[in-house]
């Protein structure tokens, strides 16, 4: 509510939403942030900074898109034929360029080992996953509905699905017993507690691979999140923004391709959201698309996208480099590799300060667990390591809490988003920081 | 619109579905012409089947007297969740290219998607899809439909084209000057803008206002599109359920921007042709005590100031009134400047911001809303902007523009557009030129075909009276000369109606879309129309 200030005229309201907390930038995950801002590494200039590993970014290979871009200039400037730039400037139909929707249909597949083809008309173009996110909560859930979410989960979404929507959150249940695999058992006793509150409950959202565990969901577990699905009629929606990110390609399994293999059958409560600023590692431009199953979804979808339709220069710009086969193939081939490399040399760096992690196969990031060193098995302890690593280590890390993780003392760490210098520094300062902590319990 | 029109014999959509139209429709103009919609079966006429009588007058009674029934039962049904049995999907183009692999939903999708997915019945949007079915190409399709029905700016192109010629020399990334590369513009960039380019807009819009405001770029949330801008104004200073007040008629996409997410109703405040359509202040108080009475709070006015669709200037004594008024109720005022630039006549465009300066009143509750679409032709290029004096509303919009940020090589690109003083200078004149170039033939010709439009200095579009040209002079008649232009000229102007205009018989045509050679075609096109109205009456 506005303060009422003693004068003639009270100040202009604003609205709940505004003045609301649910932007959820309040928590640590968004602290942790402003210590990294306040004082950032530099490998020359701020050797001492804090590190950022609380960013799930993808740096590992900029050099490919460079490359291809220095070569390409003129098809990436102008398009391969066809439209001219007048047409180009104008264009702001929602339905999207047909060159880049292909494009995009095509690289989704190519990520999947074509094992499931997408018909780029299903394809609705939204301005980032962000976006595709919040417009499909809009669209399958009412104010007061709710979500069913595993946890742990990308801490966004409190914001993202929550905030101008109103939608609510019921997180479904995943600790360490099974690798944080969802069941269900944890689904129905979510969806339960969501009719305990009087909430109706609208759909379910994975996020597959998983953020911020860093693993693929097995095909058995798709299969029976699908038919619990079903059988509460809800929609299912798959976040799908780290599948090119897989370390070994055979390891992912889309919903996508579980639906084929059941014909599509159902198809119709199946939404899939996808990105280009994790495996393609270009957040800035702000391309997220969403692809629907559900006829009446995607002509709403579309619609909506109105608010946050992608630049026709960007479009333009990445259709003509994803349909070039030769790129995405080697591209989507190589960062694979680097990515496993990375996760390679982050396990082991992590392993030498004898800290565990959950075995991971794709994403940015690790899940690490530093239960042991906590004094306290709670949300406290977990946050009191925290701290000290954003201070001491002089690392950003994201604490589980912040992804609603039952379980304490979980960490996401990411690796992508910094030169392999600059990771193994971060990594010294870990097993130094260990180190020191064995010697002062040793002397204490 | 109801696109079940295949078989003449059964035309009826689903009650339900209707009683919801109605009722938003009820809900949305406190004084609307008609309580019931005379809907005409246009998809059937256009495609000839059964004829005019068959496809459009026996569906189309039984259809009026269908309402009348449902009207009367209205009050008393409340609705509450969507209809359960499968909806027909809208039948637009896009849907024969999508994969049978697609169903028909059995699993419910919200009220505001069910709202959504119906076919629009907006006359502004089926003009415009239309027109998609069958474009005017001078060469390839002289006999398509010319689309006079949006504000697109055309006219300098050419211009802009030139200039990223000259400057990008092959390659988006840049050479040398711009410095593009993939390291600095693909990472997380603020959602809210890059400040080099809040700078170089702030800049602009100085420039294109006349030269006499400033613009802090730290008041600026930098947005995909001024339709989002909109939005997150709406999100940020009224809640679901509460209202704005808008002066007709008024841009029809407004419909969308504030009601369908935000869920903000708009209360129309009817202006008059014997005042030009200018604001009446009357009219304003008239609209908020009768809102108060039927227990709906007003939280804010939204105004389009160069006003589409008549293309008239607010004068700063019409300005400092409304701040007045807003002052006097406490509500804020959204004023949508997209247009600023875009002024041919001999009065000066002042914006809101350059009022505010001299006036002591509360900035807090001023937001105003800009981008280039219009101004600088770029509208595929997603750059809007609001600007606000009111810092909680800025932290709130900015956290929002994260769901409708800018490409960030899109950024880059209009920054060092902008940043070329030269070029813009050049722009602005020209664009100017060319508006007025194109304006003035047009409503010549249009006068001498007998047809008046409203004094206007600004904007992409003439607001012409057609009213002696309808028959029966209300909304029916007016979308019947609608549909007569769509069928027999093939032109798409938009009717009144769609822009809430209380009197009938106002059409905007926006003139921007196309080149002045081809004025002359789009007259003759207009002429055999007038010429068969004047002859059936």
């Amino acid at each position: 509510m506005s303060i009422e200030i003693e004068q003639e005229h009270p100040s202009v309201e604003l609205s709940r939403i505004a003045i609301s907390e649910t932007h959820g930038e309040n928590s640590p995950y968004f602290a942790g942030w402003k210590a990294y801002d306040e004082d950032p590494y530099h490998e020359l200039t701020n050797p001492s900074g804090v590190i950022q590993m609380g960013l799930a970014e993808n740096q590992v290979s900029f050099d490919l898109l460079e490359k291809y871009l220095e070569e390409n200039s003129e098809t990436s400037t102008w398009g391969k034929g066809g439209s001219s730039f007048r047409e180009n400037a104008l264009f702001q139909d929602y339905h999207g360029l047909k060159s880049f929707r292909k494009a995009m249909a095509s690289f989704m597949e190519k990520i999947r080992g074509e094992r499931a083809k997408f018909d780029p008309d299903r394809i609705v173009l939204t301005a980032g996953a962000t976006a595709a996110n919040e417009l499909l909560t809009f669209i399958l859930a009412n104010p007061g509905d709710a979500l069913l979410v595993p946890t742990p989960y990308y801490p966004g979404f409190d914001r993202d699905l929550r905030w101008r929507t109103g939608v609510n959150i019921v997180p479904i249940h995943c600790d360490s017993s099974n690798n944080f695999q969802i069941t269900v058992e944890a689904l129905e006793s979510a969806y339960k507690n969501a009719e305990s509150m009087n909430t109706k409950v609208k759909a379910i959202l994975i996020t597959n691979p998983s953020n911020p565990l860093g693993i693929t969901i097995q095909t058995s577990v798709l299969e029976s999140i699908l038919d619990f699905a079903t059988r509460k009629n809800i929609h299912l929606i798959s976040d799908e923004i780290y599948s090119g990110s897989v370390f070994s390609c055979d390891e992912f399994t889309s919903i996508a391709t579980v639906l084929e293999s059941r014909r599509y059958k159902d198809a119709e409560r199946v939404h899939i959201v996808y990105s280009l600023s994790k495996d393609l590692g270009l957040p800035g431009f702000r391309v997220g698309t969403i692809y629907s199953y559900n006829d009446k979804v995607v002509t709403t979808a579309r619609r909506m996208s109105s608010f946050t339709l992608i630049s026709s220069q960007t479009q333009q710009l990445l259709a003509s480099m994803l349909s070039d086969e030769k790129f995405t193939d080697n591209y989507i081939k190589i960062n694979r590799e680097r990515l496993r490399k990375r996760y390679e040399m982050i396990i082991e760096g992590l392993k030498n300060a004898r800290i565990e992690c959950l075995k991971g196969n794709a994403g940015l990031f690790c899940w690490m667990n530093l239960s042991p060193m906590m004094e306290n098995q709670t949300k406290e302890g977990e946050l009191k390591i925290w701290n000290s690593i954003l201070h001491e280590v002089k690392l950003n890390i994201s604490p589980g809490c912040s992804c609603h993780c039952s379980e304490p003392g979980w960490f996401r760490v990411c690796f992508a988003n910094m030169t392999q210098q600059t990771l193994e520094i971060a990594l010294k300062r870990i097993c130094d920081f260990m180190n020191n902590k064995d010697t002062k319990d040793i002397q204490s | 619109m109801t696109q079940t029109q295949e078989k003449p014999t059964n035309p009826i959509p689903q009650p339900q579905k209707n009683q919801k139209k109605n009722q938003s429709q009820s809900q949305s103009s406190s004084s609307s012409r008609s309580g019931m919609k005379l809907i005409v079966p246009l998809q059937g006429v256009v495609q000839g089947r059964g004829g005019l009588l068959l496809g459009s007058l026996i569906p189309c009674a039984l259809f009026y007297f269908l309402q009348f029934y449902l009207k009367r039962r209205r009050s008393n049904h409340n609705p509450s969740s969507p209809s359960s049995s499968p909806t027909l999907l809208p039948r637009s183009s896009s849907r024969s290219n999508l994969s049978s692999r697609g169903s028909i939903s059995r699993v419910r999708v919200s009220k505001l998607a069910s709202i959504l997915s119906k076919p629009d019945d907006s006359l502004y949007y089926l003009g415009l899809d239309r027109v998609s079915q069958d474009p005017f190409h001078s060469l390839l399709n002289p006999n398509g439909i010319i689309q006079l029905g949006l504000s697109d700016n055309k006219l300098c192109l050419d211009l802009i084209e030139k200039w990223l010629v000259k400057n990008l020399e092959g390659s988006v990334m840049g050479n040398g000057d711009i410095n593009l590369s993939i390291n600095g513009i693909a990472p997380y960039q603020p959602f809210h803008g890059l400040n080099e380019l809040k700078i170089a807009l702030a800049d602009f819009m100085h420039q294109v206002m006349g030269g006499s405001v400033e613009f802090d770029p730290s008041n600026m949330v930098l947005t995909s599109g001024a339709t989002p801008a909109i939005e997150i104004l709406s999100f940020c200073l009224a809640d679901h359920g509460n209202a704005f007040l808008v002066p007709t008629p008024y841009y029809p996409g407004f419909d969308r921007d504030v009601r369908w997410r935000p869920g903000i109703d708009l209360i129309p405040v009817h202006c008059r042709s014997t005042d030009n359509f200018n604001l009446n202040i009357t009219a304003l108080e008239q609209a908020f005590s009768q809102a108060r009475k039927r227990g709906v709070k007003v939280r804010g006015i939204i105004i389009s100031n160069p006003s589409n669709p008549v293309g008239n200037i607010m004068t700063p004594d019409m300005l400092f009134s409304l701040l007045d008024f807003a002052e006097d109720k406490n509500i804020h005022i959204i004023a949508d400047e997209v247009f600023a630039g875009s002024t041919y006549g001999s009065e000066e465009f002042v914006s809101i911001a350059e009022v505010l300066d001299s006036e002591y009143v509360d900035k807090s509750r001023v937001h105003i809303i800009y981008g280039l679409s219009k101004d600088l032709s770029i509208a595929g290029f997603r750059v809007g902007v609001i600007y606000s004096y009111n810092k909680t509303v800025l932290d709130a919009a900015k956290k929002m523009s994260r769901f409708s940020s800018i490409s960030a090589p899109t950024q880059r690109l209009v920054t060092s557009m902008l940043s070329d003083t030269r070029f813009i200078q050049e722009y602005i004149e020209t664009n100017r030129n060319r508006i007025r170039q194109v304006r003035d033939e047009f409503v010549d010709s249009l006068t001498k075909l007998g047809i008046k439009c409203a004094k206007s200095s600004a904007g992409m579009f003439c607001w012409a009276d057609m009213s002696g040209l309808i028959k029966p002079y209300s909304e029916k008649g007016e979308l019947e000369l609608w549909e007569k232009f769509m069928t027999v000229a093939k032109i798409n102007i938009t009717p009144g109606s769609a822009c809430h205009c209380i009197e009938p018989g106002w059409f905007r045509i926006c003139f921007t879309t196309i080149s002045f050679e081809e004025i002359p075609l789009v007259i003759e096109r207009i002429r055999k129309v007038v010429e068969s109205c004047k002859s059936s009456n």
